[in-house]
């Protein structure tokens, strides 16, 4: 690791201690959404579409209620509808009209896997038998799945009506294209003028999933009484609970969510597909119901990311500063809008700082699963396309990939084209440390190639409740509401144990659930340690002051003049008196007889975020026989504030570079022409397996953030965003080819040296 | 059509269920028997969550008959660690921060347990291809391959 800056010392904060959850996940003890039993429940299982697009003409489920241990089955008749409104949802806006059809179909199916209808049933295999019984009459409809022939006039219409938004005047006829964006700084044209070089290139990508290695699960049980208990593996209980109570009609209060400990999310498991199905039969039958999706459910029905179409022009002075940026941005949604072409056209160009900047996005619908969040939401695609321009810049005007991006690069007080301006960022610190590494300066081999990308990533904060109680014997206990995904709970201890100045082991986290603790918005935006973290801050000194108050009483002195220091509360001052010191232990022993409980509360909507920049430097080598790339080195080397747990830090760096390489090199969402997904299992879409990967180099740069007590920013997400790029370049200068297109797969490498060797 | 009755030892002791002819080893592990460590991530045997050992053989055990258990032993994550002593690989998945979300986990520790049975001083690379059939989408794989060359060189010491 290096140190950058100079930060205060810490006794807890920085160091690599075991986390609290860990044991119980080396020994198979940690619960997960599918380990949780409950007596009498029923196995529920969705029926769903065979067609990319139809009408919904009739559903008729009376065979399948007749038959033998079937309890209940849910259709789009037991789900009232929802207006059409966009109403504020953290970060997001939701529109509970898609939610709902996205939950259970309504007038259309609208992707291969649409829900239809939930059974019931006392056993998986008669659910799964009950699924067959269920007649439905669908009109086959013509259907769109690629984005540009989405956009094409006299395509399917996905949407029935749907008009674009953001253009004036406004269309007259329906097109798929939900919504254009537009963000503009300066004067591109005159910045084109004024460029020596100019180079403008289109780029491809396809869809992909986040691949959490747990399916989606949830144990749902309503009462008699019409309260309910949900279980499920989700980065955000308050948010399935809102969304479930919005679609059934019930009070907030009625619904008690619990977060099973979660097998991965990465942006996928925010949305709500089987709870509410869940709760509706449950509801219906009277029993608890337990739904598990299998892995070709998740694939077909789950959130994968937008493919794109993207457009990049960048121009140039010959001393590398660039003087024009331009994008053009063409997000697939799936089949309701809401891709993240927004943020994609507000991070392309964010690494750099630029005079004129103007960058179009266009919404996309077509018959495909409604994607999801994933890590960084459209940040990767835009980067891919912005920074291989930037390299093809680089190899044009003769200038080091480094020297140009210092040339160029964002720094405190830069205007990013989306509106703000930075405070503190680590840009330039990054692209130092890549210079200095020995990554950067280490000899290549034959057949290699070393590519360099630099990425961004926002980072949000958001409404954050954590709940600290000082236990009678001084250990605590902290209830936090953001599930752990990667080591929360650790780093939430350590700051806690920071704080009150007692060992990080007489901290024990939790994880509450939605009736024990105030709101918490999900995990995502980078944000659960540092929101979460600034409010165990805030309720851990809320303890130190209740602490000082019931010395102050028992000493008989005022509040102000008991000190908190080196964990001993003392005496201050010159009439405060000769009193013993009091540890955190010691209080806590006569809380009873000094007012009671000690209990902190941080309910805050954390401000402050503040973006993470990150620089990937990859070697590849490309066979010249197969067009196999072979990743041989990677180094990640991002700014993350301040590492609390600097391993868990490493852990998303790591993360995040092998999920892009995935992206870059294998993963795509293949379809046929009858519009079905055509690798819907983990043999024929490949994620990075070991043998795939070399170790992956970790460099923390450490530029703090001012507006949190201990400098953290967001670090899940940037890791994620540089890699395409950087393994595009890479290939490019191994290969001498350079590729437009993901994935970088052997038959497409192949076939692009041939072409190159040919001319 | 009646269960099978099916006598096995999971763990050291000895057990009895009851099965249908198509559950596999692991729905049985799980929800007959009660022991969730082993996780379904894909039913199909690419992904290695549920690797359990069958008579000593690492197995997907999504990819097993509950009824082929009958008579052998089956070893899986609640039996790895002993009393409350963890196994040393177990000790440095926590040391090495080898897990993030923990799904993978069990899996990969009995894969990684069966490696070093076979073979107590890997190298990285035989390290690597031995649990390519065990996917883990947080960690990039750094960090558990560092915790399995740890756990095999202190386990070397030991031995």
């Amino acid at each position: 690791m290096q140190d950058r800056v100079k930060g205060p010392k810490y006794d807890v904060v920085g160091t690599r201690p075991v986390r609290p959850d860990g044991a119980d996940k080396v020994t198979g003890r940690a619960k997960y959404g599918a380990d949780h039993h409950v007596a009498g429940q029923l196995a529920g299982k969705v029926l769903r579409s065979p067609h990319p697009h139809a009408r919904l003409k009739s559903i008729d489920a009376s065979a399948a209620l007749a038959l033998p241990g079937v309890k209940a089955v849910v259709t789009r008749d037991d789900i009232k509808d929802q207006a059409s409104e966009f109403v504020p949802a953290g970060e997001m806006l939701i529109n509970y009209r898609d939610v709902v059809r996205n939950v259970l179909a309504r007038e259309k199916v609208l992707f291969e896997g649409h829900p239809v209808a939930a059974v019931a049933a006392t056993s998986e295999a008669i659910a799964r038998q009950a699924l067959k019984l269920i007649k439905v009459e669908y009109e086959v409809l013509p259907h769109v799945i690629d984005v540009l022939d989405a956009m094409k006039p006299g395509a399917p219409i996905v949407e029935d009506g749907m008009i674009t938004q953001g253009v004036t005047p406004a269309p007259t006829t329906p097109s798929n294209v939900a919504k254009r964006v537009e963000f503009a700084l300066g004067d591109v044209e005159k910045g084109f003028k004024d460029a020596d070089v100019i180079i403008e290139r289109t780029f491809d990508t396809k869809p992909v999933h986040q691949g959490y290695i747990e399916p989606h699960a949830c144990v749902a049980s309503v009462s008699e009484d019409g309260t309910a208990e949900l279980w499920t593996t989700t980065q955000g209980h308050w948010i399935v609970r809102a969304h479930c109570s919005r679609l059934l009609g019930w009070d907030i209060t009625k619904l008690r969510v619990t977060s099973s400990e979660i097998g991965g999310g990465f942006g996928g498991k925010t949305v709500v597909y089987m709870e509410p199905l869940a709760l509706a039969l449950s509801k219906k039958a009277r029993r608890p119901v337990k739904m598990v999706m299998t892995r070709e459910e998740v694939f077909k029905a789950s959130g994968p990311t937008s493919g794109a179409n993207i457009r990049v022009k960048i121009g140039a002075k010959k001393d590398g500063r660039i003087t024009a940026a331009e994008g053009e941005l063409k997000f697939q949604a799936g089949c309701f809008q809401g891709s993240p072409v927004q943020p994609a056209c507000m991070c392309a160009f964010a690494p750099y700082d630029l005079e004129n900047v103007k960058v179009v996005g266009y919404d996309v619908l077509s018959n495909r699963p409604k994607v999801a969040a994933y890590r960084a939401p459209g940040g990767p695609i835009a980067e891919y396309a912005v920074e291989s321009v930037v390299d093809e810049l680089c190899e044009t005007l003769g200038m080091d990939p480094i020297e140009l991006r210092l040339k160029n690069a964002a720094k405190e007080g830069t205007k990013a084209a989306y509106g703000p301006k930075f405070g503190p960022v680590g840009m330039i610190e990054c692209l130092e440390a890549a210079k200095d590494s020995p990554h950067w300066n280490a000899p290549l081999g034959k057949n290699q190639g070393r590519g360099i990308a630099a990425g961004f990533w926002f980072n949000i904060g958001g409404e954050t409740t954590v709940n600290v109680q000082l236990n009678e014997d001084g250990t605590v206990t902290l209830m936090a509401g953001t599930p752990d995904i990667g080591g929360l709970r650790a780093s939430l201890a350590m700051m806690a144990a920071e704080e009150l100045k007692i060992p990080y082991e007489k901290v024990r986290p939790i994880i509450a659930d939605t009736a024990s603790l105030g709101y918490n918005f999900l995990t995502g935006g980078s944000r659960s340690t540092f929101s979460s973290g600034m409010a165990t801050v805030e309720a851990a000194r809320s303890i130190i002051k209740q602490a000082c108050g019931r010395a102050a009483k028992l000493w008989e002195i005022p509040e102000e003049a008991v000190t908190f220091e080196d964990g001993m509360f003392r005496p201050a001052g010159e009439n405060a008196g000769n009193h013993k010191p009091m540890s955190l232990a010691d209080i806590a022993k006569v809380a009873g007889k000094t007012g009671g409980s000690i209990v902190g509360v941080g309910a805050i909507s954390a401000q402050g975020a503040a973006p993470s920049f990150g620089v990937h430097i990859a070697d590849t080598e490309v066979d010249p026989e197969t067009g196999k790339v072979t990743v041989t080195r990677y180094t990640v080397i991002q700014d993350a504030g301040k590492a609390i747990h600097p391993a868990y830090v490493e852990g998303q760096y790591q993360g995040g570079a092998a999920q892009g390489i995935g992206w870059a090199l294998n993963e795509e969402y293949i379809y046929g022409e009858d519009g079905k997904m055509q690798n819907a299992g983990f043999l024929d879409y490949r994620i990075p397996v070991a043998s795939d990967l070399p170790m992956i180099e970790t460099i923390i740069v450490e530029v703090p953030n001012p507006r949190h007590p201990y400098g953290v920013r967001g670090i899940g997400e940037t890791a994620i965003v540089p890699p395409m790029a950087a393994l595009n370049s890479a290939v490019k200068r191994a290969s001498g080819v350079r590729m437009f297109e993901l994935p970088l797969s052997p038959p497409k490498v192949l076939k692009a040296m041939k072409a190159a060797k040919g001319k | 059509m009646s269960k099978h009755h099916v006598s096995t030892t999971v763990n050291g002791d000895p057990v009895e269920f009851l099965c249908d002819t198509e559950q596999s080893l692991l729905d049985c592990l799980r929800n007959e028997l009660g022991l969730t460590g082993s996780k379904e991530g894909c039913g199909s045997g690419d992904c290695g969550a549920c690797s359990v050992l069958l008579d000593g053989r690492l197995v997907c055990s999504c990819l097993v008959l509950g009824v082929e258990a009958g008579g052998k032993t089956v070893e899986t994550i609640e039996g790895m660690a002993t009393g409350e002593e963890l196994h040393p690989l177990q000790q440095k998945f926590l040391e090495h921060a080898a897990l993030q979300c923990g799904i993978c986990t069990p899996g990969i520790l009995i894969a990684a347990k069966s490696l070093l049975e076979k073979n107590p001083n890997p190298t990285e690379t035989e390290t690597r291809y031995w649990l390519a059939g065990n996917l883990c989408r947080c960690t990039g794989y750094d960090k558990i391959i560092r915790a399995v060359l740890d756990a095999a060189a202190e386990m070397r010491k030991g031995a």
